[in-house]
């Protein structure tokens, strides 16, 4: 990667200032994004990996306080007016958040939803915005287009709305999307299809995507390059076959011997499990988060915060003792 | 099947839904003739996606549903139509984990009341013994005896499954009915219910239903799968052999739709994506419910939209519902098949 990336976050920190305390979700995160790229970030629940990609258009709640820079094309997005902002969302960054079920309005038929930005962004009349969006939603898959645009939300399936959702997120061919959790809550056979869509967006309008999920399965399917986040922090990035073939961090073996294998499963063992939680937000140490479920902690993994630490061509792990093995 | 631990015969469960005054009484046919049996000891995974009813078959087995028709034997006893009062005795017998281990747990009751509930209820146990119990039930599931004085609320959600497993094995039941009891829970969380779920079995050697969504869960856990679609099921075999030599064409796209945390292996994957969605339970389709879906309908037709498809064994007690497959002809494969099984099949 030689040239520019396309987005460049740095020092991404993320607070919720609760009743409860201060809850840092996201904790000095950097990444990068290159044109037509899907960037996986995996992590389990509360890891921080929603809330870093909704900061980066700003759409948390005003009890969020954001810092780092995001630099897209020439701006800073946590910096940005709210016009500029607004100029961004759904035109140059798209997003499609997990719930199909909830994330499309019930009182506006699907082609009005569709034709929003178009219209806002673009300026298209009303009849051109229609064109488009059966357009749109033929790009998807979706059959029978003409009729569909004319429906609600609750006369498609789930695997149809998420269609739509990702039609009204790359109306405007935006140079990102971002995706959170867009397979979820589908069953594998829509979810299969949903993959491929979006390998074939990225194909056709050189979209480049980044993919938050807890399934290293859908990673593995569609990923060019990997995040593992946990408790709010950056704990391993690699290219996908690099983390897959050698992952460094204890965390990532973890969960890579936690997952059943299909094909493999009954010669399975025995599932590795990981001992402990998940810690809270609330309370994040200042020394290595993992290393209360850690194998390899020491008196060095609690005492300080372990750096990102290059262990190959693009690799950076965040701890004291790499290895490839679970116990040191 | 004699013997068997748990048996279900031509299984239905319909619901009316509308209003009739609004010209309604339409009917949702959410299991429709489902038959298995369990063996003692035997670990039988029921996967299946959302909407083809397999929680719904859980439910009329705990009788929390009333079924349709059909029959359901517990060690050989027809419960189908037991009353409540009847049923009681027999509930040792047949316990549950249901998927939510935040709803599925009294708020009002600490933990070590609500796992020594049952023993309480079937007279089982009381006073010191109760307590002596109880803290064998926690340590065996991996929890520390404190916990018995917690509340549900201030426990993670792997430590309230185990509290929910602990609870449905109190009794020593002969049949333990699983719905998707680890897909609540985090990757790193499910690991260890699914350990300690086979390390129990192993050891108290339950029978067990487990139903699930999950593939690669059921092939780590389970002796033998049913899948469903649609109300029905349309292929049961023994695990190593449905992963292995799939026949039903929506078995095989289910497996291919599977991801594998593996770069390498996933992305040289044939993978069928089935056309349009699940048919609405309201008006399934005539014929094979799958046809409309299948794609291998050009070869099945016109038959799969006059005759229904039934279970018929292939060998070996593999059960396939397709018209397409039948003793000594197997399906058309649609996915590859690992080199392993294909090298066994030859010698």
């Amino acid at each position: 990667m030689s040239a520019a990336p396309l987005l460049e976050v740095d020092d991404l920190s993320v607070r919720f200032d609760t009743d409860a305390g201060t809850v840092h979700a996201v904790d000095k995160m950097s990444f990068t994004l290159a044109e037509r790229e899907v960037l996986g970030i995996v992590g389990e629940s509360g890891c921080g990996k929603s809330v870093t990609a909704m900061s980066l258009l700003r759409l948390l709640p005003p009890t969020a306080s954001i810092s780092g820079r995001a630099r897209f094309d020439g701006n800073d997005l946590l910096g940005a007016s709210s016009r500029r902002l607004r100029r961004i969302r759904g035109n140059e960054i798209g997003f499609v958040f997990q719930e199909p079920m909830t994330s499309l309005n019930p009182v506006f038929t699907v082609g009005r939803q569709v034709e929003e930005s178009l219209r806002t962004h673009r300026g298209l009349s009303r009849s051109a915005a229609r064109k488009r969006a059966i357009e749109l939603l033929d790009l998807v898959h979706i059959p029978a287009p003409e009729r569909r645009v004319r429906e609600y939300p609750h006369q498609l399936s789930g695997g149809m709305r998420q269609r739509v959702m990702i039609a009204m997120a790359v109306a405007c061919e935006p140079k990102i999307l971002i995706a959170d959790e867009p397979t979820t809550a589908l069953d594998v056979t829509i979810q299969a299809g949903i993959l491929d869509l979006m390998r074939e967006l990225r194909e056709r309008l050189g979209t480049a995507i980044i993919l938050i999920t807890h399934n290293l399965g859908v990673v593995a399917d569609i990923a060019d390059r990997v995040v593992v986040m946990y408790a709010g922090r950056k704990a391993e990035e690699a290219p996908v076959r690099e983390l897959f073939a050698r992952p460094q961090h204890p965390y990532t073996i973890g969960l890579l011997g936690a997952i059943p294998l299909p094909g493999a499963a009954s010669k399975q063992d025995r599932l590795r499990e990981i001992p402990g939680r998940v810690p809270s937000l609330a309370e994040l140490p200042n020394h290595c988060a993992f290393a209360p479920r850690c194998p390899r902690a020491d008196e060095l993994t609690r005492s300080e915060v372990p750096p990102l630490r290059s262990v190959g061509p693009e690799h950076l792990v965040a701890c004291f003792h790499p290895g490839g093995e679970w116990t040191q | 099947m004699n013997g068997a631990a748990l048996e279900v015969d031509g299984l239905k469960k319909h619901f009316p839904v509308g209003s009739r005054l609004a010209g309604g009484g339409q009917v949702v046919y959410a299991v429709d003739g489902v038959s298995f049996s369990i063996a003692p000891g035997e670990m039988l995974g029921l996967v299946g996606e959302s909407g083809s009813g397999k929680s719904t078959v859980g439910n009329c087995i705990l009788r929390l549903l009333e079924p349709t028709d059909g029959t359901i034997r517990l060690l050989g006893t027809d419960i189908t139509h037991l009353s409540r009062r009847a049923m009681r005795p027999l509930r040792r017998e047949l316990h549950m984990v249901f998927q939510d281990p935040y709803s599925s747990l009294n708020p009002r009751m600490t933990c070590g009341q609500i796992v020594g509930e049952p023993l309480r209820m079937h007279a089982i146990a009381r006073g010191r013994e109760l307590d002596d119990a109880v803290a064998e039930l926690f340590d065996k599931v991996g929890l520390r005896a404190e916990i018995r004085f917690r509340y549900p609320h201030e426990l993670s959600g792997g430590q309230r499954q185990r509290v929910g497993l602990a609870r449905a094995l109190s009794v020593e039941p002969s049949v333990l009915i699983a719905d998707e009891p680890v897909s609540a829970l985090d990757v790193s969380v499910q690991a260890s219910i699914l350990n300690l779920l086979r390390d129990l079995q192993a050891e108290l050697g339950f029978s067990c239903l487990f139903i699930t969504h999950d593939l690669g869960t059921v092939e780590y856990l389970c002796d033998r799968v049913a899948v469903m679609y649609l109300g029905k099921i349309v292929e049961t075999a023994r695990t190593e052999e449905l992963f292995g030599d799939p026949q039903h064409p929506y078995t095989q796209a289910l497996l291919s739709a599977a991801v594998v945390p593996d770069p390498e292996v996933q992305r040289k994957r044939r993978r069928i994506v089935l056309e349009g969605d699940i048919p609405s339970p309201m008006a399934p389709p005539s014929g094979c419910a799958f046809r409309t879906r299948c794609p291998l309908e050009h070869e099945s037709a016109p038959r799969s939209h006059e005759e229904e498809p039934l279970l018929g064994d292939i060998g070996g007690g593999h059960l396939v519902a397709c018209h397409l497959v039948g003793p000594g002809r197997a399906a058309p494969r649609l996915i590859d098949v690992p080199a392993d099984v294909l090298e066994a099949r030859e010698a």
